[in-house]
């Protein structure tokens, strides 16, 4: 179950970021090499080389990607800790659906919002918004997606907190005002060590988001 | 388990409606097929699934699973009596689950592109398709390890993710004038796309490519009489 534990990552990638917090959550000891994505690694390309992108979880000499499927094996190889899915194989299907959601819909919109500023960039703030009303829908009075306790669905969206600060000075998103529960949810998950240790100085993120966009939107417009 | 406590909302021409009635078969579990009418959506379907109002759903009992994969793990979680659609050790899952995600993210998407696209755009897509078809030539390789199928023995999950897409790949072929998998190129593919065919839990619900050939005709009649999409 021990053994090498290595995390091809990239410091501000929210798919980086889940299987951090699922490492922490378990306890994991790892080693982070942080890749430079405008200049793939030799390693990243040898242990991803379909898609060549991170994170890559290798353990004992052998690759995981995609990030839901890497916090799969985790929860499957360390069943000794806590579970990050649950039991009952409906509330796992649930628990999959609505990470798969964060994939296809509130992550895909999210990047709609990286157009430059005009009619296309609003509908993306409005479709961005729309997919948080529905997650928002779904916690319900929950304390968290997983119910009692932190889990799969929380660990796939609490990395886009971390950009929500960005989204705010650079676009004038105001998340608070719109989905007041997930703010207040994304809080209560920053209590946890085990997220909040993944989370860097909001300032440092929004630089890094204003200037990859940039690049980004004089590249694609 | 009683029929009617089972139930799949779809319809014959759907990739991802076969999979869940390929894992049901798998598990020699009886259900009950609800055929959505092409053109519309029933009120048990947006009842089932309001979120992407899709097929398939997955109704058991009365709780709704929706998601073609997520339904195919569901089913080999509730019954485990039947063979196993996942492999048992997590490694071998997680290469499987990548597989099933790269077929549905990127190669699905490449394949549909060629069946509408035209002339340089058109060739894009078949490279793409290709090439994916070199790759999934080897994960056979190494998933198979000289047996029939990617799970081994006996159809596992990447099959079933991936066969489902068989009937309209025969139609791309056809229609198209073009030799996707190939005896030369994808010596093992072939013979798995022979295998998985002749396979009882799928040969009844695979659907004959001159049937979906029909259907597709349709399909772009929809498309064209389509209003505009917004954006």
């Amino acid at each position: 179950m021990a053994g090498k534990v290595v995390l091809l990552d990239f410091w501000p990638s929210l798919f980086g970021m889940r299987v951090r917090i699922a490492l922490a959550e378990k306890g994991i000891k790892y080693e982070s090499k942080e890749e430079d994505l405008s200049n793939k690694s030799p390693l990243l390309l040898e242990m991803n080389p379909i898609i060549k992108q991170i994170p890559v979880l290798i353990h004992n000499g052998k690759p995981v990607c995609e990030s839901l499927i890497i916090v799969q094996y985790i929860d499957e190889v360390w069943n000794d800790k806590p579970p990050l899915l649950p039991s009952d194989p409906y509330q796992r299907a649930q628990a999959r659906f609505w990470a798969d959601f964060v994939d296809k819909k509130v992550y895909v919109a999210s990047r709609k919002i990286w157009r430059p500023k005009g009619k296309e960039q609003e509908a993306g703030k409005k479709e961005f918004l729309e997919t948080l009303k529905t997650m928002e829908g779904e916690l319900g009075d929950k304390p968290y997606f997983g119910g009692e306790t932190f889990g799969y669905v929380d660990l796939s969206l609490i990395p886009f907190y971390s950009w929500f600060y960005a989204y705010k000075v650079l676009d004038n998103i105001n998340i608070e005002a719109e989905c007041p529960k997930i703010i207040a949810w994304a809080k209560r998950c920053m209590q946890k060590e085990a997220v909040a240790k993944t989370f860097h100085d909001p300032k440092k993120v929004l630089e890094f988001v204003a200037q990859t966009r940039k690049k980004y939107v004089s590249r694609n417009h | 388990m009683a029929k009617n406590d089972v139930k799949v909302l779809g319809a014959w021409p759907s990739t991802f409606v076969m999979r869940p009635r390929i894992a049901l078969n798998i598990k020699s579990v009886n259900y009950e097929f609800l055929e959505e009418t092409f053109g519309s959506k029933s009120e048990l379907l947006l009842q089932s699934n309001p979120v992407h109002k899709k097929i398939p759903v997955l109704i058991h009992g009365d709780k709704p699973i929706c998601e073609s994969m997520i339904i195919v793990e569901y089913i080999d979680e509730v019954w485990t009596s039947g063979p196993s659609i996942l492999p048992s050790d997590p490694y071998d899952r997680a290469i499987q689950r990548f597989w099933a995600a790269y077929v549905d993210e990127k190669w699905f998407a490449a394949m549909r592109g060629l069946r509408i696209a035209q002339g340089e755009e058109r060739k894009a897509f078949l490279d793409q398709v290709t090439e994916g078809l070199a790759l999934l030539e080897e994960a056979f390789g190494k998933c198979s390890k000289g047996k029939a199928f990617f799970g081994g023995d006996r159809i596992g999950l990447l099959d079933i993710a991936f066969g489902s897409l068989l009937g309209w790949l025969r139609v791309t072929e056809k229609v198209g004038k073009v030799k996707l998998l190939d005896e030369a190129k994808t010596p093992g593919l072939v013979k798995w796309a022979e295998s998985f065919c002749a396979d009882a839990a799928v040969k009844s619900i695979m659907p004959e490519t001159e049937k979906l050939i029909e259907f597709s005709k349709l399909l772009m009649a929809q498309m064209k009489g389509a209003p505009p999409p917004k954006n």
